[in-house]
């Protein structure tokens, strides 16, 4: 085989020393590195350093392969596999992770950032407040506080937004203020100005046209724990749920990320409230993808069947119209389903009523909507089927349906003990392929119904058409709450489901592929 | 030729082209309908196929016009249609062809070169991208928010974040590539190897001209994956004017604000072009899945 021959790089290609593609290509990979190494430095700064890591890993990556000749050969395939890497396979990792963490709106940060949060709440010292004027002194200000007849004046100090701490001196005379309007310009800078008067206390400033003695409510303890310096309450610093409590043992917010190992898998499998519409709506997935490869392939095979019959004519134009369907975006034809099939004003529901005085309630009856659901989807997955089949159909030897005609058997016969024997076997990774597709056709519900109707008295919304994936989904980002953490458990099971579908697709690959070597 | 009774086979060729026919007119019922609307005057008026009397209004505002009734009210266009088309086809361009150099190098490695862990890799990433991308959004959106703190041009509502995502859905063009680059003759590399090619410049000079058909349609067929993407991109891109038409789209039909007419002209007119390309390029989709998948 000549791949071996060209596995290493000739050498008559290679001349000695040093040559312009060389140059340009480590050029390249400088520049590439100097980028990335600042993004794995941000990615660090901004507390992600599993992220900082896979970057890290990808930028040694590419030094290496394209920087070394000997991994000549990996240049070729390595941008892809890192793509499929990271943007694959490291969210499903990290899905499945997020699925062991209280991961959600209300645990968004980590513990160092919440404790920030709450160190940064203050409380001003009412008793203190004073009101002040700033004065322009060249480029430069003067803060000024009016006391008696005259008041306190610092010295000079840059207003630039860096924190600065500036001792006041008495004056004796009140200087020339700023009008409001500036300094309302500067009020984000004057946030960092701390005072210090002459009695040696601080003071900065409480509100726009006063200073006050400003203190934060919490100070940080040892142990991680905040204790309120007003009252002399303690929030106490709780691992288990990433809370802190107060003292009546409430959690309060924001929270913390923290693991929580099998709890949300708990949740999701065991505890009422989510175990029964978590059950309702696998059973609904399994059928729903069942129900869809089964019409759409029925139908399917039906259309090529009378397609491929030799007496046919204007096959061309028949093929074209039959898969129009497939043709036009899926995302425009399941919104103008979703408009059709209105309740009020949907031309289908004025077809019917006009017709037999009926008036389906397509969004709020559940059977309906599950019905509904089946019939667009096999109107957007049909014509996948029927080329597939149209394509197998010509494999079938003509001779086979001769000697069936000579024996008197009818259509139905011929389909059944020829054409389905024989176009079944080539079938069955692309119908295992197409149940995986639709177990996770999250795009149709989120478009169609986007769940609704809703199943009663569930704790997660959860709705009687949603499937497993459009349910994750709306955990995740649609609905109040975005539990990342129980999205991320339920994704768990649904990617080992998945990853049994693949791999059982593979193997049915692996068949056909052999069968085809036999035959 | 099958023989049969020449009256018998009348009747049934009458019954082949009735039910077609039939079940056409049933499967193409929603266009026409939404054609029909997209030319009647207001959103919630209805009436027979044929309109009447006929309106542009939807049309008008589809394009990005304001509309100007005949009593004076001038309605603006709800939403920036062809600019969501622009974003969709951008982005779709851009991801399309960094796939396209991502998979056809791969392609030809895995064709054409020995390496370790070949078959393995192949495998692998033909298991690996059955996971669907919905299910991992949360990990999607988490990266790209990270990012986006380092630089904006990776973050949230970034354009680029959505092409560097997609630029993983590469397997199936990689099946389809190495399927045309195993027909090529091997004395065809071997000729350019004699002549001192490496592999490098055999892939680039004598594999690259030859399959430029192919690479066309793994182009069209991952511009159309991407153009008509939803998860993902309606996660990643949050303002109205960033999003693609997939996402876009369905800002019509919320329950409180209902445009049934705009989005139908909308709907047509962003559809039509991506359906003839697809009609254009879907015989090679057949190819690539039914044979791509299985050419171990």
């Amino acid at each position: 085989m000549t791949a071996s021959a060209l596995s290493e790089p000739t050498p008559m290609a290679s001349r000695p020393g040093f040559r312009v593609v060389d140059i340009v290509r480590y050029g390249v990979i400088g520049v590439l590195a100097l980028g990335l190494t600042y993004v794995i430095w941000g990615l660090y700064l901004a507390g992600e350093p599993l992220f900082a890591v896979v970057v890290m890993a990808l930028l040694i990556g590419i030094v290496i392969v394209f920087g070394a000749k000997r991994f000549y050969t990996a240049r070729f395939v390595f941008p892809g596999i890192a793509a499929v890497l990271i943007f694959i396979v490291l969210p499903v990792l990290y899905t499945t992770y997020v699925g062991f963490t209280n991961y959600g709106a209300r645990n968004l940060l980590t513990f160092d950032r919440v404790t920030e949060l709450f160190l940064a709440q203050k409380a001003i010292d009412k008793t203190t407040e004073r009101p002040f004027a700033l004065v322009a002194d060249g480029s430069n200000y003067r803060l000024f506080l009016a006391e008696g007849a005259a008041g306190l004046l610092s010295e000079p100090f840059v207003l630039d937004g860096t924190p600065v701490n500036v001792p006041m001196a008495p004056v004796s005379e009140v200087p020339q203020a700023l009008a409001m309007k500036d300094v309302i310009k500067l009020r984000t800078a004057l946030g960092e100005v701390t005072a210090t008067l002459p009695d040696g206390s601080e003071i900065s400033a409480s509100g726009l046209r006063t200073f006050a003695k400003v203190s934060s409510v919490y100070e940080r303890q040892t142990d991680g724990s905040l204790l309120n310096r007003a009252d002399g309450t303690m929030l106490v610093r709780d691992e288990t749920v990433g809370f802190f409590r107060n003292a009546a043992g409430e959690t309060v917010a924001p929270g913390w990320r923290v693991n929580v190992g099998l709890a949300n898998f708990q949740r999701v499998l065991f505890s009422e409230g989510i175990r029964q519409p978590m059950l309702q709506i696998f059973v609904w997935t399994v059928t729903f993808a069942l129900l869809s490869v089964f019409f759409g392939f029925a139908l399917g095979i039906l259309l090529a069947s009378v397609l491929q019959w030799p007496h046919l004519k204007g096959k061309a134009i028949y093929r074209i119209l039959l898969i129009l369907p497939y043709a036009v975006p899926a995302f425009i034809s399941i919104l103008v389903f979703r408009g059709l099939f209105n309740q009020n004003f949907g031309e289908i529901n004025l077809i019917l009523r006009s017709l037999f005085g009926i008036q389906p309630q397509w969004f709020t009856d559940a059977t309906l909507a599950r019905t509904m659901l089946i019939i667009v989807n096999v109107w957007l997955g049909y014509p996948y089927m029927m080329l597939l089949s149209m394509g197998y159909l010509q494999a079938i030897p003509q001779d086979h349906y001769k000697a069936a005609a000579l024996e008197g058997s009818g259509a139905l016969r011929n389909f059944f003990s020829i054409t389905l024997p024989q176009i079944l076997p080539p079938f069955v990774p692309l119908l295992i392929s197409s149940f995986a597709f639709n177990f996770n056709n999250v795009v149709l519900i989120l478009l169609l119904t986007r769940g609704a109707p809703d199943i009663a008295g569930t704790i997660v919304p959860a709705g009687q058409t949603d499937i497993l994936g459009s349910f994750t989904f709306r955990v995740s980002f649609q609905d109040a709450g975005q539990s990342f953490g129980i999205a991320g458990a339920i994704s768990t099971l649904i990617f080992l489901l998945v990853g049994l579908l693949a791999y059982a697709n593979f193997y049915a690959l692996r068949r056909a592929a052999e069968a085809r070597g036999r035959g | 030729m099958i023989v049969e009774r020449p009256r018998e086979l009348f009747w049934k060729k009458v019954a082949a082209h009735a039910f077609l026919i039939g079940f056409i007119a049933l499967i193409l019922f929603p266009f026409l309908i939404v054609l029909s609307i997209s030319l009647r005057p207001g959103n919630f008026s209805t009436g027979s196929l044929i309109p009447d009397p006929i309106s542009l209004e939807h049309w008008t505002l589809a394009l990005g016009l304001p509309f100007t009734a005949p009593d004076g009210t001038v309605t603006q266009p709800p939403f920036p249609v062809l600019l969501w088309l622009f974003n969709s086809i951008k982005i779709g361009s851009i991801a399309s062809a960094g796939i396209l150099i991502l998979s056809m190098t791969a392609a030809y490695a895995f064709s054409r070169l020995q390496f370790r862990g070949r078959g393995a890799i192949l495998d692998t990433l033909l298991i690996v991208q059955m996971f669907p991308a919905a299910l991992t959004v949360i990990a999607l959106y988490t990266i790209f928010d990270a990012l986006g703190n380092v630089t904006p041009i990776l973050g949230i509502d970034s354009h680029w974040s959505l092409i560097v995502a997609y630029l993983s859905g590469i397997t199936l063009h990689i099946w389809t590539i190495k399927g045309y680059f195993d027909s090529i003759d091997p004395a065809m590399d071997k000729a350019a190897q004699i002549d001192g090619a490496t592999p490098w410049q055999t892939f680039r000079f004598v594999f690259l001209p030859m399959s430029v058909p192919i690479l066309a349609v793994v182009f069209v067929l991952s511009f159309i994956g991407h153009v008509t993407e939803y998860p993902v991109a309606s996660v990643l891109l949050r303002e109205t004017n960033n999003m693609t038409l997939a996402v876009g789209a369905r800002s019509y039909l919320y329950e409180q604000r209902y445009l049934w007419g705009d989005f139908a002209a909308a709907a047509i007119l962003s559809g039509f072009p991506i359906t003839i390309v697809f009609l254009l390029a879907q015989r090679y989709l057949v190819s690539g899945l039914s044979e791509g998948g299985v050419k171990g």
